[in-house]
């Protein structure tokens, strides 16, 4: 029972290490890459505009798409090496 | 076939295919109804959740406000796809594991309070209602334009339609009626702007043709239309000009509110995995960003369109003739909006142009004065025109001004009848069988649940005839609710072993009410206009919007549960077992009836 719970405990804990980094990411595409940092990547320009721009209007949704993928595929590698995947 | 006869038939040929497809997938039992025997692939159930998800808002609204005011409202993309990101990491593998059928069910299972699973049911109401009061708004303008009745009627016949394939069909109807429903708008919203990107750019793809080269002057497209609208003494599309905290809170209401709405997060009880509602979120997202990434495009091809039509000769050149736009084939869009009220122009100088520019800006008046002009002429250009409008302006062939008819009615009812649905679950399931007459047999909950739905829809359109504002204006406000009152309850009860019963419920009465009072003192209590005490001009606190509320809501929401939460008792074991049970994929069964 003990060994289930520790099991289940570390499964838990990389969980929620793997949400962090992809929260993280999250708001820096959105909020600061394409709001707060918008003034500091204003050098770097994108078709017309510049690269905060871009990110506020397309970049962001790309960097959505690609973590909840990313999420997904490591989520169900990490069931299946703690054992904890749907049978 | 004049354009009346086309729309007509784009659009009934539609909604045959939608109620053919409720009446063949008729739900036959209570699983059926809320959740579709949880058969559904994640690959169907992300276009379903899309189509759900992308409403009048979404279509006909969002790239009008995105056309007039430039990067500032890129807070919309952003916002309704950044919470799907929350949904796919924080709550949609949980809920799903848990296994039953509505938010509020798991809300009062995991806070063993009855208490907190009415104060859910509340919550969800109010959000769900507000949402369809905006959809109601929108079935009832397009409607009225495209069947060319008043807006009274085009409500009342989108009521009689949205009532037909929700009341009947249940969820397994919806879902695959909202398949089609996704095809059917996907194609209405990208044909359109593919001939527009071609005509502007010569790329065949929106999204890319946006960052691309105008073809006409060679100049990159965004710098073009920079050029012309500071020329007209407008604000510059692509630079920054609203208040910095207002966008970030609004666009992180939008997010959080995405990830509260109980008719998304009901669609992801319906895969047949916990690692398919993973998949299924991602999947959700990549068709709405087949519409999230072309409507920036749309939005700033069309202010370019609209803004050369004015000045046919360039900024420097003489403006449109009255005569032009009275008799040219090009302008016949002016007439036809011009009728619903939606679209107007005065000739005030009486020089038989009519100049479209900022009479607001200084450098302008003075330009204005030196011209003899007496203020912009173009007197009324209502933004959630743009998108239906879009395909008239740009002159393409009336098939696809039909398609965009129909595109733009799926989206509005598709949302109508999923946030209905959600409303109905609510009221059956977890008020009346869960609450009040537990012994309920299975016929008669069915039974509750489509009376439940027809009282609803009375109810949305009826306010929907005196609607709050606009109808991207009423959906933001649905979504500052759902953020403020559901989001934290569902993620402390996944994320948090320490957060009790009392907490959750204190939690969620704090959010929603404090919300609901800012929006009530910004818009008028219950929405009755003239009631209001501020403004979003100037609001109560700082430069926070009453749209952008929520975000400070579900903080409010959040910190009042835990302090709450430490000072009572921790929940009991069993509780805590289950959160642990909620946390692991590994067990998770077919549906689990009842109680």
């Amino acid at each position: 029972m003990s060994e289930n719970s520790d099991n289940n405990n570390s499964y838990w804990a990389a969980n929620i290490r793997l949400v962090q980094i992809c929260l993280v990411i999250w708001a820096i595409v959105s909020f600061g890459f394409g709001i707060l940092l918008r003034p500091m990547l204003s050098g770097i320009s994108v078709g017309g505009s510049d690269l905060g721009f871009w990110f506020a209007q397309q970049g962001s949704i790309l960097v959505f798409l690609a973590l909840i993928f990313f999420y997904a595929w490591r989520m169900n590698k990490l069931d299946a090496e703690h054992g904890v995947d749907e049978q | 076939m004049d354009q009346f006869t086309i729309n007509l038939l784009f659009v009934g040929a539609s909604f045959a295919l939608y109620i053919g497809i409720a009446i063949w997938a008729r739900a036959g039992s209570t699983s059926e109804f809320y959740a579709a025997g949880r058969g559904v692939h994640p690959v169907v159930n992300g276009m379903a959740t899309a189509a759900d998800w992308m409403s009048a808002a979404s279509f006909i609204s969002m790239a009008g406000l995105i056309a007039f005011i430039g990067y500032d409202n890129s807070t919309y993309l952003m916002g309704w796809t950044g919470g799907y990101v929350l949904l796919a990491l924080l709550l949609a593998p949980y809920l799903r594991k848990f296994g039953k059928y509505t938010v509020p069910e798991f809300i009062g299972d995991r806070f063993y309070s009855r208490t907190a699973r009415m104060v859910a049911v509340i919550c969800l109401i109010v959000a769900s209602v507000t949402y369809v009061i905006g959809q109601m708004t929108g079935v009832g303008v397009a409607f009225g334009r495209f069947l060319e009745v008043s807006n009274t009627a085009g409500l009342l016949i989108g009521a009689c339609v949205v009532f037909a394939y929700a009341v009947f069909g249940g969820m397994k109807g919806v879902t695959y009626t909202q398949v089609a429903q996704y095809v059917v708008l996907i194609m209405a919203y990208t044909i359109p702007a593919i001939f527009i990107s071609l005509q502007l750019t010569g790329n065949p793809i929106p999204a890319l043709g946006l960052f691309g080269d105008h073809a006409a002057s060679g100049e990159p497209l965004l710098q073009k239309l920079d050029q012309i609208v500071r020329e007209l003494g407008f604000n510059e599309y692509t630079a920054h000009h609203s208040d910095t905290l207002n966008m970030v809170l609004f666009t992180l209401s939008l997010m959080i509110g995405t990830a509260g709405l109980p008719h998304v997060i009901m669609r992801f009880f319906t895969v047949p995995k916990v690692a398919d509602a993973r998949w299924s979120a991602g999947w959700s997202l990549v068709f709405i960003a087949l519409l999230y990434l072309t409507a920036p495009a749309v939005g700033a091809m069309a202010r370019l369109n609209i803004t050369e039509q004015f000045w046919p000769n360039g900024t420097s050149g003489e403006a449109v003739s009255v005569e032009t736009i009275e008799t040219d084939e090009k302008y016949l869009w002016m007439q036809t909006w011009q009728k619903t009220g939606l679209l107007g122009w005065e000739d005030k100088n009486g020089d038989g142009k009519i100049q479209y520019y900022n009479d607001a800006n200084a450098e302008m008046q003075e330009k204005a004065a030196a011209n003899g002009w007496e203020g912009n002429e173009l007197t009324n250009f209502n933004r959630d025109i743009l998108v239906l409008a879009n395909p008239e302006i740009a002159n393409l062939p009336s098939w696809v001004i039909g398609l965009v008819a129909a595109g733009g009615l799926a989206a509005a009812l598709s949302t109508a009848a999923g946030l209905l649905l959600a409303i109905s679950s609510a009221v059956s399931h977890d008020l009346l069988k869960g609450q009040l007459t537990p012994n309920m047999s299975e016929k008669s909950e069915l039974l509750s649940a489509r009376i439940a739905m027809a009282v609803a829809i009375a109810v949305a359109t009826y306010l929907g005839l005196n609607p709050p504002g606009f109808a991207a204006q009423t959906v933001a406000l649905a979504f500052g609710l759902a953020a403020a009152s559901i989001f934290p309850a569902l993620m402390m009860g996944i994320f948090s072993k320490r957060v009790n019963n009392t907490g959750a419920v204190v939690g969620m009465l704090v959010g929603l009410g404090v919300t609901i009072i800012y929006i009530f003192l910004h818009k008028g209590w219950f929405f009755i206009p003239d009631t209001n005490s501020f403004t979003d001009a100037d609001p109560l606190l700082g430069t926070i919007q009453s749209t952008s509320f929520g975000a400070v809501g579900a903080v409010l929401n959040f910190a009042s549960a835990i302090i709450v939460s430490r000072m009572t008792a921790e929940p009991p074991k069993h509780i805590q077992e289950l959160v642990e049970s909620v946390r692991v994929p590994r067990g998770a069964g077919a549906a689990v009836e009842g109680h």
